[in-house]
């Protein structure tokens, strides 16, 4: 560790650990084999703590908090707890929320048995939804001659937004609309395949955490996410800069 | 003046239907109505979809006969990528097509149809059932129990589950069959081929004790439909459409199965949502056929498999063909589940079943696809077109059952006049036209694209209204 770093130490489930200041809370478990489950985070992209799953107890200075673990910094003292009853019940309800939200069908999704939202929900316990489904009426963009853009399965965790941007430097992905009506769009909302930003590489399908972004040619449960770039090139790009 | 008695919901079918009675003064019946109360609409919401989700999408109409709808989905995705699918695909997809139509025919048979069979028409509604016939024939229990087993087991071995496997795909099959599943569906096949022997054995002689319903369900003359091809044998995966009449003479050959729209038709009832496909050159309602095992028994040579050869030769010797009593459809299935054990383990040991080629990919090459297969009740038609992007515009099926829509209506009519009259209403009498639809072994969750359970409640009704009689089951 270079001598510049500073080091902070903190609590984490019972477990007196340290860290890096620039790490989050979320790094620091994960080096010491805390689990925290998440969605929007993927290692490699910068957090933006969208979709709140990683969320934590963090006590500090005698007030108690709930963040998220993937944008939290670390702070000298802190005490976290991981996993609780609360944080358990908060868990299950915003995935529940998710798939009321929009149209997710598992059973007929290229991305069934490799989901990552479908993973959350059997690792959580969710056997039903206890909110109103929505059903929206949401579009497939199929323009493009390799993709498809499935906006039914989208949870918003904008991965492939952030992928794009950071590590393609495309940044053909971006969020339209505000609230229910949110959705990614490619170039300004065009058709895919009218996006002539986009180079086609496909990492954004690759980081899709669901069904939501997939390559043509796939039935049911066929699709198989390959995230293993990621880290390599993220690691490639910080030594050159 | 006419009283209406209604069989509603229809019980020990797979989906929900209701028959409707009508009787005049004197207590006879008038009409009779098969009603098919329940739409799921698979047509309409997957449009917008992309092509390649539609066999596993449409393989959800129903929990019995997945593999048939993904069979015939996949078929039609085939001719929108414009492939040929390698042929140990093909041989592979013929097995698992094959082991649900035996799953599915146990199922009927044993299940559904063999309470009325083994423990009579008449016997007590409470034991008639699956578990009546546990306890009272537990050895024909456990051996539907097993051919079930068979059927179900191998398309487990082949897709990976027992219902709604996604392995059969647009292009062939998305994984090869490995050294270790072959060898265990081998193993299973004696098994199999001792139970089915033993059915063929007990049930003919017990087709002397149903004369009057041999005589009364759906006996009448119609066409027949199914898949065929240039051996004359049994074909349940490709080939062309052939149609018989009642005499026996084939009115058509050989018709491309591509274009079915050419001479079928659909009508609408208004009191079902179940259609009425017709033959088109005969017209509404004239063109009126039967599909499903008789029927394919009816226009084959011979099935093509040394032991169903047999047991069909001793079928038509005693029952010269055309079959025309729907009755035998349940003998016409037992025959069907010889064959399929005995064409699985022929193309199980096909030397090139193990090749690793089981697959085509390709772009969507045409706009418009159409596959055809035959499904345990019958021939399916699934048709789709696409646009430019490969998302769905447009999805219509001809689902098996409902290619006896006409013939389960004339069916129950004739059963009806002969077994209901008077003013009380017996319940073996109404069972008995219950049993007219089970005959044909109706999937109507698929062919309306409908699910659930059903009880059973029949109400007769005076003309002003009034409830004359009223029975209750399940």
């Amino acid at each position: 560790m270079p001598s510049s770093v500073r080091v902070k130490t903190l609590r984490i489930d019972d477990l007196d650990v340290a860290g890096d200041e620039q790490q989050t809370i979320f790094d620091v478990a994960i080096e010491h084999d805390i689990p925290i489950p998440t969605l929007c985070h993927l290692d490699g992209l910068g957090a933006v703590g969208a979709c709140r799953m990683c969320l934590v107890e963090v006590t500090n200075a005698n007030q108690t908090r709930l963040q998220p673990a993937c944008a939290t910094p670390i702070e000298e003292g802190m005490q976290i707890v991981t996993n609780s009853p609360r944080l358990q019940e908060y868990r299950r309800m915003i995935l529940e929320l998710l798939f009321a939200e929009g149209n997710h069908v598992c059973a007929v999704c290229v991305s069934n048995g490799h989901c990552e939202l479908q993973g959350l929900a059997q690792s959580v316990g969710m056997t039903h939804v206890r909110f109103p489904y929505h059903y929206p009426q949401r579009s497939v963009d199929a323009s493009h001659r390799r993709f498809v853009v499935d906006h039914n399965r989208c949870v918003l965790c904008t991965r492939c937004v952030r992928v794009c941007d950071e590590i393609e430097g495309a940044h053909t992905w971006d969020l339209m609309g505000a609230s229910s009506q949110t959705q990614v769009v490619t170039d300004l909302n065009q058709p895919w395949a009218e996006a002539e930003t986009c180079t086609g590489c496909g990492k954004c399908i690759h980081v899709c955490p669901t069904g939501a972004l997939f390559e043509k040619g796939h039935s049911v449960a066929e699709m198989h996410k390959r995230r293993q770039f990621l880290p390599y090139l993220r690691a490639m790009r910080e030594r050159e800069l | 003046m006419t009283r209406r008695i209604e069989i509603n919901p229809v019980t020990r079918i797979e989906g929900h239907a209701m028959i409707s009675l009508h009787l005049d003064d004197a207590g006879l019946v008038q009409q009779a109505h098969l009603h098919v109360n329940q739409l799921r609409g698979f047509e309409q919401f997957c449009v917008g979809r992309p092509f390649y989700e539609m066999p596993a999408l449409m393989a959800r109409i129903c929990g019995i006969c997945p593999v048939s709808h993904l069979v015939a989905a996949s078929k039609a995705c085939d001719e929108l990528l414009a492939v040929q699918v390698p042929p140990t695909a093909a041989k592979l997809r013929r097995i698992m097509n094959l082991a649900q139509i035996i799953q599915s025919h146990a199922l009927n048979f044993f299940h559904l149809s063999s309470p009325d069979l083994l423990l009579g028409m008449d016997s007590d509604p409470t034991q008639r059932n699956l578990f009546g016939l546990l306890q009272s024939h537990p050895e024909r229990a456990r051996d539907g129990i097993r051919l079930r087993q068979f059927g179900q087991q191998i398309i487990e071995l082949l897709g990976g589950k027992r219902i709604h496997p996604g392995w059969v795909v647009p292009g062939g099959v998305n994984e090869p069959l490995s050294k270790a599943h072959r060898e265990q569906m081998l193993g299973m096949v004696p098994d199999a081929l001792a139970i089915i022997e033993r059915t063929l054995t007990w049930f003919p002689p017990l087709l002397d004790q149903f004369s009057a319903e041999i005589q009364t369900f759906g006996n009448f003359p119609s066409l027949f439909v199914g898949l065929a091809n240039h051996q004359g044998t049994l074909e349940h995966y490709d080939g062309g459409i052939r149609v018989m009449d009642s005499a026996g003479n084939n009115i058509a050959q050989w018709l491309e199965p591509n274009h079915y729209a050419d001479y079928i038709g659909e009508a609408v009832e208004p009191d079902s949502y179940l259609k009425s496909p017709y033959y088109k050159p005969l017209g509404y309602p004239d063109g009126m056929y039967r599909v499903g095992p008789l029927a394919r028994l009816n226009l084959v040579d011979r099935c093509g498999t040394p032991r169903a050869d047999a047991a069909f030769a001793t079928f038509t010797a005693s029952h010269p063909r055309p079959v025309l009593s729907s009755f035998h459809y349940h003998y016409a299935r037992l025959i069907e589940i010889l064959y399929g054990i005995e064409q699985i383990e022929l193309l199980l040991n096909d030397p090139d079943i193990l090749s690793e080629h089981v697959r085509a990919f390709a772009e969507p090459n045409r706009s418009e696809g159409i596959g055809v297969s035959e499904a345990p009740r019958g021939t399916l038609i699934h048709h789709y077109r696409i646009d430019g992007q490969g998302l769905v515009t447009y999805a219509n099926m001809i689902i098996a059952s409902g290619n006896n829509n006409l013939a389960m209506n004339r069916g129950i009519l004739q059963a009806a006049r002969h077994f209901v009259h008077g003013t009380e209403i017996k319940e073996g009498m109404l069972n008995r036209v219950e049993a007219v639809i089970r005959a044909f072994d109706p999937c109507l969750s698929c062919s309306t694209h409908a699910a659930g359970a059903m009880p059973f409640h029949i109400c007769l009704h005076a003309p002003d209204g009034s409830l004359l009689h009223e029975l209750w089951r399940g």
